[in-house]
């Protein structure tokens, strides 16, 4: 079976770019943090054992889309804790509610693969297609 | 990029000539050959964007390790009048105060060669690096808050290297106005235990032989000999610092939509340089170039320890001492000569180093006639050049230089390139170790991903914006 990924790299000198798609804006938001940590971590190896809420406010869908990455991020880089599955609740331009799934860094257990150091505003997109959702964004790795 | 008409004023400057809102012209230093890799990204419509800030003096400037960033390029240099001009969290970069510093020690190479296995194993062992390195100890608040504002005396204080040090950095270690408050209680927690630790991606520790002289007189001075084994240290303000960028990032984005000011990218976000915003974002940005100064302070003084124990040599006979250290990611508060006026500006410099001449009171006594060491690395295992800031730099780019050699691949197209291929056995055919934490760190920083360090340095010193005083070639090499 092939399991084609909800997202894809493109090339930016001196960082990571990333092209993500989504039936759904919800699932477009989903699709993004699962990126994130797909990126950072083997995620075969993450357990679903704790839910952390997330929530963001933006002004506007890209912004949004930083927010709610830049809030993501933070759950490794901050809080040394790995993401496995997003439930969004609650979406408007305004504000997400979501819900992370995942469980601690554990070095015996998880491999950081690369680290995510930061997410940029610089053309960040998030477009509405024929096909459903799509957005781009550059992080700081 | 193909927008864009540059035309060449000489050897080395091609201007980005001012037009729509661009309230300066742009000017790229450069070579023929470098120029055609820049033309191929975005990175000169980013010189231009910087262009159109407020405040804005003389120009807005790159250096010829430009290359692509997100909202200034990297290797961007801008200086703002400090009446009516911006500061930019973007314009600094998200790795604060993240440089370079070097130390000469008293081996020859032929005392180290055939120990360096060794070397190197234990470098990897003693000295933190790779992907959320932690470090060896874990700072309190209270204590942490202390680094903050004191910078590198904080790490001397503490029995991390001796008071001389302190004269060998910018600004003694320190830079003023520091005051935690200004932090988050997020960029405190990243902050907490990586102090002394390398980090990931292009940072590294790099044991280097000095392979060329081209200036005796400076070298002399400096302290450099040919044949002589130096460590050079390549890191920033780790986790706080980014988290510093990424808070005032958001802060001012919604800063500029109330000040109604038209940004051509949102990464440009800035406030006015007196503005209550704008002294917040300095002296949170002043703590985070502090936590580096620290953090490379005490890489400094385990790399002494690790050399010690690998080589069975007490600290007198080793005899690592600090030739200097310079800050990549930065915005200062400096006075230049601008039409023959003498003004206070915010020079930022992103990728870039500062690179002040003979003379400069900012300068420790014993380099005031030399001029201020800049220290540049290369790629990977190529090693490193040692330069000295000129009066020219100051006249034509507020006293600044380039940084280092400048991707020109992507981090993706080096990984594919890399592939089938083993990156640390070429290494070691071209007589460099190395050791890295994680595997797709150096594919990802593969010598191919970078512009030929040779050029760029030629550049600078062509165009008089530093001189050449010594080459080192790298033997070893230690990757997060």
């Amino acid at each position: 079976m092939i399991i084609v990924k909800p997202y894809h790299t493109f090339d930016h000198t001196a960082d990571l770019g990333l092209v993500i798609i989504g039936p759904s804006e919800a699932s477009l938001f989903a699709n993004a943090a699962l990126a994130v940590f797909d990126i950072i971590t083997d995620l075969a190896r993450v357990e679903t054992r704790e839910t952390r809420r997330v929530s963001v406010e933006g002004d506007g869908r890209e912004d949004l889309l930083v927010n709610f990455l830049r809030e993501v991020l933070y759950l490794y880089n901050g809080e040394r804790w790995l993401l496995k599955e997003l439930r969004v609740l609650r979406i408007s331009e305004k504000g997400l509610e979501a819900e992370a799934r995942g469980e601690p860094f554990d070095v015996q257990k998880h491999e950081i693969c690369k680290e995510i150091k930061a997410v940029t505003y610089h053309q960040a997109q998030v477009r509405q297609t024929p096909a459903g959702w799509t957005a781009r964004v550059i992080f700081d790795v | 990029m193909s927008d864009f008409k540059l035309r060449r004023i000489d050897e080395y400057r091609w201007e980005v000539p001012r037009e729509g809102a661009m309230r300066v012209p742009g000017i790229i230093y450069s070579s023929g050959r470098l120029m055609k890799a820049m033309g191929q990204d975005e990175s000169p419509k980013q010189v231009a964007n910087v262009a159109q800030l407020p405040g804005i003096v003389k120009c807005s400037l790159a250096m010829p390790d430009m290359h692509w960033g997100y909202g200034f390029p990297i290797g961007g240099v801008a200086a703002f009048d400090m009446n009516g001009g911006i500061v930019s969290p973007g314009g600094v970069g998200y790795d604060i105060n993240c440089g370079c510093r070097l130390m000469m020690t008293n081996l020859g190479q032929e005392e180290i060669r055939p120990h360096l296995a060794k070397v190197v194993n234990t470098l990897f062992q003693h000295v933190p690096s790779g992907v959320g390195s932690k470090g060896a100890l874990k700072l309190p608040r209270n204590e942490e808050k202390r680094v903050l504002v004191e910078g590198a005396r904080w790490a001397v204080k503490n029995g991390y290297g001796s008071q001389g040090d302190l004269e060998s950095m910018e600004d003694g270690g320190c830079l003023p106005g520091a005051d935690p408050e200004a932090v988050s209680e997020r960029a405190l927690e990243r902050g907490k235990d990586q102090v002394g630790t390398l980090g990931s991606g292009n940072h590294f520790l790099e044991v280097e032989v000095v392979e060329k002289i081209f200036d005796r007189d400076v070298a002399a001075v400096l302290g450099i000999e040919e044949g002589q084994v130096a460590v050079m240290i390549h890191s920033g303000s780790r986790g706080l610092g980014h988290q510093v960028c990424d808070d005032y990032l958001a802060k001012l984005v919604k800063h500029v939509d109330k000040l109604g000011l038209n940004l051509p990218d949102r990464q440009l976000a800035c406030a006015y340089i007196q503005s209550p915003e704008g002294q917040q974002y300095l002296s949170a940005m002043a703590c985070a170039a502090n936590y580096a100064w620290t953090n490379r302070q005490m890489l400094m003084h385990w790399t002494g320890e690790a050399l010690e124990r690998a080589l069975g040599m007490s600290p007198r006979a080793l005899g690592m001492r600090l030739v200097y250290d310079v800050c990549h990611n930065i915005a200062k508060i400096e006075e230049h000569v601008v039409d023959g006026k003498k003004m206070l500006l915010c020079v930022h410099r992103k990728g870039a180093t500062r690179a002040f001449p003979p003379g400069h009171p900012a300068l420790p006594d014993k380099y005031r006639k030399t001029g201020q060491p800049v220290l540049i690395p290369g790629d990977m295992g190529t090693g490193s050049y040692v330069l000295v800031g000129t009066q020219k730099a100051m006249e034509e780019t507020f006293g600044s230089t380039c940084h280092g050699a400048g991707r020109v691949m992507s981090r993706a197209a080096a990984m594919k390139a890399s592939r089938g291929r083993s990156i640390s056995r070429e290494m070691e055919d071209r007589g460099v170790l190395v050791m890295a934490a994680a595997k797709g760190t150096l594919a990802e920083e593969m010598p191919e991903a970078y512009k030929d360090i040779d050029e760029v340095v030629n550049v600078v010193h062509g165009a008089g914006l530093s001189r050449k005083v010594a080459k080192l070639r790298a033997i070893g090499c230690i990757k997060g």
